[in-house]
């Protein structure tokens, strides 16, 4: 097995292993916090991924700033450690594990149908340019509506926020 | 050459945030789980634009900032929720109830 496959499913394992946790912790901060390490796992996959700068923005914005305001949330509402009521009861639970399970199946027996053969055009741009330049030319030119329009999308998220949590404007 | 390890660990991810949706009755961690699955999928996306082209990271780039709107807004409904019924278990949240 060659060394990056190794590596490779050394931070799989990490994400998988700590996404467990995160799913199965009944305190909701050691929950948050599992979620936290499954991110920055999938961060290392990203880079394995020659998606550096996607890596970056994922430490950025998810481990930083979107788990911080759940941090944030659970604080706020000081829900402290979980209840037995937390988790379904072992009827629910064995029904969710099941659905579960049956969706995890369908998902892999995709896999079966082969994955798109196509040139591997990202790493060699990557190697004239850089990988950020790769990244950032089409998104300020082909992409640069969808671009815009997430701008005016977090103006909403914002005012919306304030709207719903501010107790009386 | 990581393409399918890449997309059998996302189908994992995602199970799992599934897997958590269904069996957790705290809002606040089932909000979690599905960020999760929004992790999951933005992992095919980058796994997929290694052979496929740039566009793919450029379309994590966006479904991560409409992963943040989304954050905001639905804390601030649980947030909301929570100052009226004052529990976000929701088991407790059964207002549809007949």
């Amino acid at each position: 097995m060659p060394a990056t496959l190794v590596v490779f499913w050394v931070f799989a394992g990490a994400a998988i292993a700590s996404a467990l946790l995160c799913i199965t912790r009944r305190n909701t901060v050691a929950s948050a916090l599992w979620l936290v390490v499954t991110l920055f796992d999938i961060a290392a996959l990203f880079v394995m991924l020659d998606a550096q700068f996607i890596a970056v923005l994922q430490i950025l914005v998810y481990a930083g700033a979107i788990m911080v305001l759940f941090l944030f949330v659970i604080m706020l509402l000081n829900l402290g450690p979980g209840t037995a009521s937390d988790v379904k009861g072992p009827v629910g639970f064995a029904i969710a594990t099941v659905l579960a399970a049956a969706l995890g199946i369908q998902l892999l027996a995709l896999l079966r149908a082969g994955p798109p053969a196509a040139a591997g055009d990202l790493a060699r741009a990557g190697q004239s340019e850089g990988m950020i330049a790769a990244v950032a030319r089409p998104l300020f030119t082909v992409y640069l509506v969808p671009f815009e329009i997430t701008g005016l999308l977090l103006l909403a998220a914002i005012v919306g926020a304030v709207v719903l949590a501010k107790r009386q404007l | 050459m990581l393409l399918e390890p890449s997309l059998i660990v996302s189908a994992v991810l995602f199970t799992l945030g599934v897997a958590g949706v269904l069996i957790r009755r705290n809002a606040i961690v089932i909000f979690m789980c599905v960020e999760l699955m929004l992790n999951a999928v933005n992992l095919t996306f980058v796994a997929l634009a290694q052979t496929l082209g740039v566009g793919g990271q450029i379309f994590v780039l966006i479904v991560m900032a409409v992963a943040a709107a989304e954050a905001a807004v639905g804390l601030a409904i649980i947030l909301a929720i929570f100052r009226h019924r004052e529990t976000v278990n929701l088991q407790h949240l059964n207002l549809l109830k007949g």
